[in-house]
């Protein structure tokens, strides 16, 4: 990640919303190659706004969203999408009445004429095993950790320079967040995929992440490396439970974190 | 349930037939010998209607205990019990459709109960690429028909066309408007959708009764000439020239009606072997995972536009190639044939059938086009009875008599799951 390397992505102060709504103001990122950027902030924040504007639904009302120094922001989403980025949507949005076969290579319908999808599909495996044991299973039949594995593996069978994910741990159990967040580490590792990664979970978030963002009503508020982050009280604060309103103590007498 | 329960129950049920009957059945207007109308009163039938909905009531919740009526789409003995029989009830369907005009025993009559049966199962084919696959609810899908019978039926009076010149033309006509009416409708879903298409199907029925100058209006067209045993025609003369001639056979009229019999059936099977074929391949796939999410669809890039301009175009191709398929038989085709019940009798035959299941389809299509001719003595009633059928089939099976879907890729041995085991897709 020297500074004369190109990023991968890039927003150039983009604008978005929707209707009437002003989602995102002026929002400037960068994606270097091989990097993990997380973008973190508030429900509410524009965070998942922003991860679909690159997508291009809804489109920038400003701004250049620049893809390998490429702009990109006028394109159909359906074009976008064969430029080698991939997303895994909040909400994991899997296909229920389709087997996880068909789900996979519903992944795979941008992959270049004549790509490999076996090679793909393996390639999903090693990283979700559990997935090839469920290969002919309806998808709204597995648990939520099974889902978020098949929407990640989803959006890898189209081999992405760029995987976009929203929220992957939403409503999973702890340890199946540090198996996904582990997988996530992987494949950043071994293959070198670069991943911009929207999370709520922003102490895990900015551990596996090279830099990050901290996004606050539709701007850039804060950005740095991972432990920068961290170690900064407004995000201990905000993002971390910090100073923030705790719920009422349980009956035991634990001690308050502030 | 308690007695006193149930009798408040069957009660209550009475009442709400009493508020139901009493306009429909308990007045009637009637004419009087000096020509002006006048109200009749039937009270004694609405009496009796309600005390049958009390009876029927009152056995009900007493025989079924507390449990009442509870729909069933969980793999109960009876789904396991379909999906067993399913696994032979297709070839069986389709031996029996393939040996129907040599079944001692049948005739003209059953000949033509089976052609009608076997349209419909191709219309219900055709809107279930639409309706089931990509999950677009089409109420208009009549218009389709429609447009495939004038396309015949135009080409072939203005410019003399035979129907094996025509057949193709009507299908690509009918996709044609299917892309039409596709464009304005891309970002509609679910209830707008709907409304629109309904619309659409009624203005193509009003555009026939108007436009009298091509259509000839509400009149209709007529002497559509029948169509030919790829080019031996159907003739009574016998002689060299014709079907029975060229064959050696004794003219009959049967054989006309055998043939199309067998038209109809090679046209539904190809709709049918189409559906299938696409189902296992990207496109079909898009369409169901259209159905199921589309948010999703576009993420992954698909291009959601063409894959529902597909689902409308091969569709409606479907309803045109059995538009041309009705003109030719009827040698005669007006505006009445294409009202919106049609519609409603095509769609209720997909739903029943279970939505996107191709046997499930053939069924529905094989009980309620079959059905509806069997009870044809009973006149109005029989819309009663149908009426009530359905409503029966949407209480006890809420997904459709096959509301099971084999996976259209599978490894290994398939598995089914039941339609409420996931929440339904919403297009
Ligand atoms: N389809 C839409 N139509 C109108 N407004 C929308 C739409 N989607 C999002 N918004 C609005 O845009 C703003 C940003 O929403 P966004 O979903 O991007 O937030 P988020 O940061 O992802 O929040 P969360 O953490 O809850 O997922 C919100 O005010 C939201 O109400
Ligand atoms: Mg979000």
């Amino acid at each position: 990640m020297s500074a004369e390397q190109s990023p991968l992505l890039e927003l150039d102060a983009v604008s978005a919303g929707y209707g009437p709504v002003q989602a995102l103001s002026a929002v400037s990122i960068r994606v270097m190659p091989g990097e993990i950027v997380t973008l973190i902030g508030a429900n509410g924040a524009g965070k998942s706004t922003l991860l679909m504007t690159i997508c291009g639904d809804p489109k920038p009302r400003s701004g250049r969203v620049l893809l390998a120094g490429t702009d990109i922001a006028g394109l159909p989403t359906h074009a976008i999408m064969r430029q080698g980025l991939a997303q895994s949507p909040e909400g994991r949005r899997v296909f229920p009445r389709m087997t996880i076969r068909e789900n996979l290579l519903m992944g795979a319908e941008t992959l270049a004429e004549g790509g490999d999808r076996s090679a793909q599909l393996d390639q999903v495996f090693t990283l979700f095993p559990r997935l090839r044991e469920r290969l002919a299973q309806r998808a709204g039949t597995l648990s939520g950790g099974e889902q978020q594995m098949l929407a990640i593996g989803r959006a890898l069978m189209s081999r992405p320079r760029l995987l976009l994910l929203d929220e992957p741990s939403l409503g999973l159990a702890p340890l199946v967040v540090r198996q996904i967040f582990g997988a996530i580490r992987d494949l950043n590792g071994k293959t070198g995929l670069t991943v911009l990664l929207v999370e709520q979970n922003a102490n895990l978030a900015l551990r596996l992440a090279h830099r990050g963002y901290v996004l606050v009503n539709g701007r850039i508020a804060m950005e740095g490396t991972g432990a920068e982050l961290l170690a900064r009280p407004e995000v201990r604060d905000a993002y971390l439970g910090g100073g923030a309103p705790l719920p009422p103590p349980l009956p035991a007498d634990g001690p308050n974190p502030a | 349930m308690i007695p006193a329960a149930a009798l408040r129950d069957a009660g209550l049920a009475a009442l709400v037939a009493l508020g139901l009957f009493a306009p429909l059945v308990g007045l009637r207007t009637d004419v009087s010998p000096t020509g002006g109308l006048f109200l009749r009163t039937r009270w004694a039938d609405v009496a009796i209607v309600c005390g049958i909905v009390f009876l029927g009531r009152l056995v009900l919740s007493l025989w079924l205990g507390q449990r009442g009526l509870r729909p069933s789409t969980g793999p109960g003995p009876w789904t396991a019990r379909l999906e067993r029989a399913g696994a032979f009830v297709a070839p069986v369907l389709l031996g029996l459709a393939v040996v129907l005009p040599f079944i001692p025993g049948i005739g003209r009559y059953e000949l033509d109960i089976g052609i009608l049966v076997l349209t419909y199962v191709m219309l219900g084919w055709g809107l279930n690429i639409v309706v089931g696959l990509a999950g677009l609810l089409d109420l208009g899908y009549v218009a389709f028909y429609a447009i495939g019978a004038y396309s015949y039926a135009l080409l072939a009076q203005y410019f003399g066309l035979s129907f094996w010149v025509c057949l193709p033309l009507a299908g690509i006509l009918a996709a044609f408007w299917g892309v039409l009416l596709g464009f304005p409708v891309l970002r509609l879903r679910g209830d707008y959708l709907a409304i629109v298409t309904l619309a659409f199907g009624e203005i193509i029925r009003v555009v026939l009764i108007n436009w009298v100058g091509l259509t000839g209006g509400p009149n209709g067209i007529g002497g559509i000439p029948r169509p030919s045993f790829f080019g031996l025609p159907f003739s009574m003369e016998g002689g060299p020239g014709t079907f029975a001639g060229f064959f050696g056979l004794e003219p009959s009229p049967t054989h006309r009606v055998i043939f199309l019999y067998y038209l109809i059936l090679g046209l539904a099977l190809l709709t049918n072997w189409v559906t299938i074929r696409l189902r296992r391949q990207p496109l079909g796939r898009a369409w169901e995972a259209l159905r199921e999410d589309e948010i999703a669809c576009r993420a992954l890039g698909i291009n959601v536009t063409t894959t529902k301009l597909s689902a409308f175009a091969l569709g409606a191709m479907f309803g045109g190639f059995a538009g041309a398929f009705f003109a030719t038989r009827q040698a005669f085709v007006s505006p009445e044939s294409f009202t919106f019940i049609e519609s409603a009798i095509i769609l209720a035959i997909v739903v029943l059938g279970g939505l996107g299941s191709q046997v499930g389809v053939a069924i529905a299509a094989l009980v309620m086009i079959g059905g509806f001719e069997l009870f044809r003595d009973l006149d109005e009633w029989r819309m009663l009875v149908f009426g009530g059928a359905m409503v029966a089939i949407m209480v006890l099976r809420p997904r459709g008599l096959v509301g099971t879907r084999t996976p259209t890729v599978a490894l290994g041995k398939k598995r089914a799951i039941s339609g409420d085991l996931v929440s339904e897709g919403h297009g």
